[in-house]
């Protein structure tokens, strides 16, 4: 900043914490509802102090669900959003980063081509084509299980993308030094470009994991077996199954639960980052 | 160890374009060849399709008595040593040094040899736990050089090596890689664009221009006898003075135009050979008004206006010379001092000199 003036200070500091308040007041909402009674949320007025049943209401949704609205016990639908997330998130990386080298290392006929075709599909998101997908996926015999949720979602146009750009920033004397030492592609690949790309993996991992945890539409479609549930959809279960009112307290203590963790794993690639970061600055 | 064999090589890109034509060159077993040239001249290139890293589109390339056009770079047992150093970024100083070995599946116990044998020759020991990016530039190019000698290669190619450095280093390890290379005895092949590198370093220069070899020898062959107008302009800091023969004719200049070989209309005189007064009758003797003195430590370069025709041409003497800008003065230079050339084809017109017939003979070939 160039002006140290104590107001001007002061405002922005304003302006920074009125932005900081409006992004946590519905986080800090939803952990307040979620230690309130059953009861609280008829009289239509939000609590903002905690409650009490804090615990009880956790307990009651990690062991039991809403067993009588179709909904199982919350571990189970962790379990599978953590497995389909790490799916996509894994198939996604491992498949970009070598198409990237191959459109960046290797001379093959329609090389371009096939780079403008991969980058096209950048403008098909899952909603676009979900019904022919769903279609493919059905006659595959894919609904209901792990394959189905996540085949369909792990290619990725961005992450292609993405590593093509830092592949090309690498100088080109480094392959042909690797080259010189007696290095194959794939040798150089996994000796060099691999752990060259350490942050950017991080970086892409973070945010494919949270795009595939925060799947909603396609398992919605594909999956009607509880066993195959994910949490953003048990929460979708939760507020609009059975004839009672919604559990709020219920709901918010799901919510809370499922946005761990992707909150956990940007804690632990953050620290990655900043590891990869600090390196490349010595 | 081995010699270097290059018969008729040509390199022509998918544009059509044409970088290399035509180069034979024989290099002999040990030997430090230097290839010099301006920019886009061939000489990367050339160098490129030695070490494997350019395909060649025709011509063979013999590494010791292995013909070696279509091996891989790893199998043609060189080592190069890149312009930007190519240093493998996330290993340590150990490590990039060992990983050609490491490929090569060497003995972990010989790999440690080695690399330490290196270290303390190129005097990176202390830095061996680094990373390339906590190491200076110096250091750099050394861990780069290191990679090199590891191998124990046939050849090392070296790619504009220094260019990087600042010129202080430059000139250090300048010294340094001439002196390892005699010690090490391996042959080399060391482009450059730097004149004085090329004459410093070279047991011959080998002159490339436009994708062919002007001139081949020793380098204070190439200084003394030019083969080319080329060469005659790129060897030599200041450049030679060109002046055409018809001035020479028209103003008087002495006994020494009259001996100029017939064919001649062009005549180069090193700034060396030049000097302030009356020269004998047998000279080559120049008038002109001084337009600029430019003292540069314990030599001076006179900057002289011939009379006549403002033709710039640039004097060097010992010391500092007492004169006036604007002033009027005689110059003179040598009989034996003049470079007769032929303006059209570029060549020398008093006659080839063995050591450029390889030079004219690729030149033929080319055309």
């Amino acid at each position: 900043m160039v002006e140290n003036n104590r107001w001007g200070t002061l405002f922005a500091h304003l302006i920074l914490i009125l932005g900081v308040a409006i992004v946590v007041f519905p986080v800090y909402v939803a952990i307040i509802a979620s230690t309130h009674p059953p009861g609280t949320f008829v009289r239509g007025v939000m609590p903002l102090w905690p409650g009490t049943h804090g615990w009880e209401n956790y307990w009651t949704v990690i062991t039991e669900g809403r067993s009588r609205a179709g909904t199982p016990p919350i571990a189970g639908m962790m379990w599978n959003s953590f497995i389909m997330a790490m799916a996509i998130t894994i198939g996604k990386l491992s498949i970009s980063i070598l198409s990237a080298f191959a459109i960046v290392y290797f001379r093959f006929p329609f090389r371009i081509f096939f780079f403008w075709i991969i980058f096209l599909t950048l403008m098909l998101p899952v909603e676009v084509r979900i019904v022919p997908t769903f279609q493919v996926v059905a006659n595959l015999g894919m609904l209901n299980s792990f394959a189905g949720l996540s085949i369909p979602l792990i290619a990725s146009a961005t992450a292609t993308f993405l590593f093509r750009q830092f592949f090309m920033t690498v100088p080109e004397e480094l392959m042909e030094a690797a080259r010189v030492d007696g290095a194959g592609p794939m040798k150089f690949f996994k000796d060099i470009l691999l752990p060259l790309s350490i942050t950017n993996i991080a970086a892409l991992f973070v945010i494919m994991f949270i795009y595939g945890w925060n799947q909603y539409l396609w398992p919605l479609l594909i999956t009607t077996d509880p066993n195959y549930y994910t949490i953003v959809m048990g929460i979708q279960r939760m507020v609009t199954g059975g004839d009672s009112e919604p559990l709020w307290h219920l709901v918010m203590a799901t919510v809370v639960l499922a946005a761990l963790p992707p909150v956990l794993v940007i804690l632990l690639m953050q620290r990655l980052f900043v590891k990869g970061l600090t390196e490349t600055e010595k | 160890m081995a010699s270097i064999t290059m018969d008729d090589l040509h390199k022509v890109y998918a544009g059509g374009v044409q970088a290399v034509t035509g180069v034979s060159l024989d290099i002999a077993d040990g030997e430090m060849i230097v290839l010099v040239g301006p920019s886009g001249c061939g000489k990367s290139t050339l160098l490129r399709m030695v070490a494997g890293l350019e395909t060649i589109t025709s011509g063979t390339l013999k590494i010791g008595e292995r013909v070696v056009n279509r091996l891989e770079p790893a199998d043609r047992d060189i080592a190069m040593v890149f312009q930007n150093y190519a240093l493998y970024p996330h290993m340590t100083v150990y490590n990039n040094l060992a990983y050609g070995l490491k490929n090569r599946r060497f003995p972990k116990a010989e790999i440690d040899r080695r690399v330490r044998e290196a270290a303390e020759m190129l005097e990176i020991a202390p830095f061996l736990d680094r990373k390339p990016r906590q190491l200076s530039g110096g250091q750099r190019q050394r861990v780069a050089m290191g990679r090199a000698l590891v191998r124990e290669p046939a050849a090392f190619l070296f790619d504009e090596p220094l260019s990087n450095l600042d010129a202080k280093l430059r000139v250090q390890m300048r010294v340094e890689i001439r002196q390892l290379q005699k010690r090490l005895g391996t042959t080399s092949l060391y482009v450059t664009h730097d004149q004085l590198e090329a004459l410093t370093m070279a047991d011959r220069l080998v002159v490339l221009n436009g994708g062919v070899i002007e001139q081949v020898g020793t380098p204070m062959d190439v200084y003394r006898r030019p083969a080319s107008v080329f060469v005659a302009g790129f060897i030599g800091s200041p450049a030679m003075n060109m002046i055409d023969m018809d001035y020479l004719r028209a103003s008087d200049a002495g006994g020494a135009v009259d001996h100029l070989p017939k064919g001649t209309d062009l005549v180069g005189i090193r700034p060396d050979d030049l000097s302030v007064g009356e020269g004998g009758p047998e000279a080559l003797r120049l008038k002109g008004e001084v337009v600029l003195v430019e003292p540069a430590g314990a030599e001076s370069h006179i900057y002289v206006n011939l009379a006549g025709s403002h033709q710039p041409i640039t004097v060097r003497i010992p010391g500092l010379p007492d004169l006036a800008e604007g002033a009027r003065v005689p110059i003179h230079a040598p009989r034996e001092a003049l470079h007769p050339f032929d303006r059209e084809t570029g060549r020398r017109t008093d006659g080839a000199d063995p050591a450029s017939a390889g030079a004219r003979r690729a030149r033929m070939q080319g055309a």
